[in-house]
């Protein structure tokens, strides 16, 4: 069942196209990564989905029904990439605070934020002031804000960017927990290297558009390149075969290359033939890192440029 | 609803538990009537005494100069010039006065007091003041006029003004009215500013923040800026509020703290004839205060006071949520704001003299100048100087206006508080009002 759906958003702006016919749906109780460089949308995308701004076009669907700003704000918790806390307020009072906003009531939210303070370590701070937190600590407090109404739907923008590595596990471990309790997870960045370990599905936009989309394991299948990696006991002849080219070699390892129409078992027949060990073999298949470089390499997203709208 | 009312309660809680919020409102008067209290404290009581030896051989005064607290006038006829200066030198007396026996038949006497040190400027008035007094007597004398002909003689006519209508129109009334349309006007016109700008830091400080994209996620952005203009809106009612019980209760206590200045006061007064004026002005208003009603007056001023405030401040809400860090961005783009207070305090002057006059009531109706104007005319009663039409109709001016502005700055508001980058100008401001969202 799909939680979330997309179909054909819109959103011009006196400069660009920022959101340009996008449509995509999240699964309930996945982590969804949300990809995409700098500027290409991505933040325009989920302030129409937490109805911070109205698209010019398209439909957002949540929970099989048509998106209400006012009513389903509850059924969403936002973490934005700007996010930022009254300086001035007690942390206990700022969180009690966003959370009725949310439009929880005040005893159930005292409730539920004793628990997370518990939880995340953070009991002794409810009556220190924001201004005394460090950028992790108050990132902590903002994650426990985004989810503390257990909302359906949980959108993170950059939540690992300035926590340490003790943090960011524990911070991750909760939103393993959190899918798994049912909850939905829209995980936007630029770390790769998350994405590939927390995903399950992604989407990468670029300039306004939609150019990726399915799970990591489909994409980077997608992507591959017929590439193996093998770990030999000993070589003893040079090795050169019309089924497979070597890319690289160092010591006993070798990375290479298969030619059409060459199967893994006749790279693997051919080292036997020899008398060669194997001792592993495996694919090598691209990590996201590369993907995302070379779809986005050359569409000038680094640098992009104004566009005249006419609409 | 729910959610502004939330908004409008962190705003107002978090400004009134303030240390700076409890300084500025409890301390500010006091200080203000500590100040007021040393003043006339000083006037009062800063008369330094003076003994004067008049030597007056020619019998100009015919021994009789009235003196008071401080300044003591002696006769002594018989000593010489070398005698008084020998007094003054001993302390004996502060001055003297030599005034030779030929000096009479000289046309104006010339009288020349020397003292040992230079006497100030305010001992120095009132020292003349009372030998020209004592001059005068004696010339009045000598045609045979004693002093209660002449205060007869210059008593003045009693004459009344009345409208057609056959209302009285009694000056006192009239002073009455303009002080306390001055006054009212005046404190609107603070209104607007303070609390405007409190508005727009607030709405600054949530941008420079970054907090309020995490708030917009949860409420509309027209929600959050209603909710802090309410919410600063209170703190600005419950400021004026204990100010004006402060005041108040200052003004009843002072007496009770110098209870020997409330005596001087009044001595003081009657000398000072500004302040008799004003005196008379008070007291003939409070008895009989039927040119001022009071309880419209009272309604009026609360109505103004939140109706110009809100059509401002969501303005200054508008220009806050337009700017970024840099305060100097907020000075420029707030002149088109601070230009018409500026003119309806300029046209308030005017209209608090003229009351009827086109241009006061042009402004009285015009929703950006009203606060500030209204006020100014309705201390003249309604009715007769402003008829109740004008004051309905600038009322329900006010409300447009207020509808209007609050519809533009919402516009304004919800793209400008989440835009980073550069300010933008008043005339992007107003495409953001107009497109689509």
């Amino acid at each position: 069942m799909n939680i979330l759906e997309l179909h054909h958003l819109k959103k011009y702006f006196a400069t660009q196209k920022a959101v340009d016919d996008i449509s995509f749906s999240i699964e309930q109780g996945s982590i969804f990564g949300l990809l995409g460089p700098n500027g290409a949308g991505k933040t325009t995308l989920i302030r129409m989905i937490t109805g911070i701004f109205y698209p010019d076009d398209g439909d957002v669907v949540l929970d099989g029904k048509k998106f209400d700003p006012v009513n389903d704000i509850i059924k969403i918790g936002y973490m934005p990439e700007e996010r930022g806390l009254y300086k001035k307020m007690k942390i206990g009072e700022q969180a009690l605070y966003l959370a009725q906003l949310k439009g929880m009531r005040k005893s159930d939210a005292i409730e539920k934020l004793k628990f997370w303070f518990k939880k995340l370590e953070m009991e002794s701070w409810w009556n220190k002031k924001v201004e005394d937190l460090s950028k992790g600590m108050s990132q902590k407090l903002q994650f426990v804000t985004t989810v503390l109404h257990e909302p359906k739907l949980i959108i993170l923008d950059e939540p690992f960017s300035g926590l340490d590595p003790l943090n960011a596990n524990l911070i991750k471990d909760e939103i393993y927990g959190l899918a798994q309790r049912g909850s939905t997870i829209i995980f936007s960045t630029h770390r790769m290297e998350q994405v590939e370990e927390i995903c399950d599905h992604i989407v990468l936009v670029n300039l306004g558009k939609k150019i990726l989309d399915g799970t990591v394991q489909q994409v980077k299948n997608d992507f591959k390149e017929n590439k193996f990696s093998l770990q030999l006991a000993g070589i003893t002849a040079p090795i050169e075969s019309n089924l497979f080219d070597v890319i690289d070699q160092k010591a006993n390892h070798l990375i290479v290359k298969m030619k059409a129409n060459t199967s893994s078992n006749d790279v693997l027949k051919y080292f036997i033939d020899r008398q060669i060990i194997i001792e592993a073999f495996n694919e090598v298949l691209p990590s996201l890192n590369d993907i995302f470089i070379r779809l986005v390499e050359g569409t000038q997203a680094t640098t992009r440029s104004f566009q005249k709208i006419d609409a | 609803m729910n959610k502004i009312r939330l908004i409008a309660r962190r705003e107002f809680l978090t400004r009134v538990q303030k240390r700076t919020f409890l300084l500025t409102t409890i301390l500010l008067p006091l200080l203000f009537f500590g100040f007021y209290a040393l003043i006339i404290y000083f006037s009062v009581s800063s008369g330094e005494k003076y003994n004067i030896a008049v030597a007056d051989q020619a019998n100009i005064f015919n021994n009789k100069i009235m003196g008071d607290d401080n300044i003591n006038f002696v006769f002594t006829p018989n000593e010489t010039p070398q005698q008084l200066k020998q007094d003054v030198a001993n302390k004996k007396y502060d001055g003297y006065a030599y005034i030779p026996a030929d000096s009479k038949n000289a046309g104006e006497p010339s009288i020349t007091i020397v003292t040992e040190k230079s006497v100030g400027l305010v001992s120095r008035g009132k020292i003349e003041d009372k030998i020209n007094a004592a001059l005068e007597q004696q010339r009045l004398l000598k045609f045979n006029i004693s002093k209660s002909q002449l205060d007869s003689a210059q008593e003045e006519g009693n004459i009344q003004f009345s409208t057609i209508e056959g209302k009285n129109d009694s000056g006192d009334s009239a002073g009455l009215s303009y002080a306390i349309g001055y006054v009212a006007g005046f404190l609107i016109y603070i209104v607007l500013f303070i609390y405007g700008a409190m508005v727009m830091r607030g709405v600054m400080e949530e941008k420079v923040s970054r907090i309020a994209e995490v708030i917009v996620s949860s409420v509309k952005p027209f929600q959050l800026m209603m909710g802090k203009i309410l919410g600063i809106g209170a703190v600005g009612l419950v400021q004026f509020l204990i100010w004006i019980i402060l005041m108040v209760g200052l003004n009843f206590l002072l007496p009770v703290i110098f209870p020997h200045l409330a005596t001087e006061m009044q001595s003081m007064n009657a000398q000072n004839q500004t302040m008799q004026a004003a005196e008379t002005l008070k007291s003939a208003g409070l008895i009989h205060s039927s040119g001022v009603n009071f309880p419209l007056l009272i309604f009026c001023f609360i109505f103004y006071f939140i109706g110009g405030y809100l059509l401002y401040s969501s303005l200054f809400a508008c220009v806050g949520s337009a700017v970024n860090e840099d305060p100097q961005d907020a000075q420029s783009l707030m002149l088109p704001i601070t230009m018409p207070i500026i003119f309806a305090i300029v046209i308030m002057t005017k209209a608090v003299n003229e009351p009827t006059s086109s241009l006061a009531v042009f402004g009285s109706l015009f929703p950006l100048f009203s606060p500030i104007v209204m006020m100014a005319r309705i201390a003249h009663g309604v009715g007769d100087v402003l008829p109740l039409w004008q004051l309905i109709a600038s009322m329900f001016f006010l409300v447009i206006g207020f509808l209007i502005t609050t519809w533009f700055a919402a516009k304004v508001y919800r793209t400008g508080i989440l835009m980073y980058g550069k300010k933008p100008s008043w005339k992007e401001m107003w495409k953001w009002a107009f497109r689509k969202s």
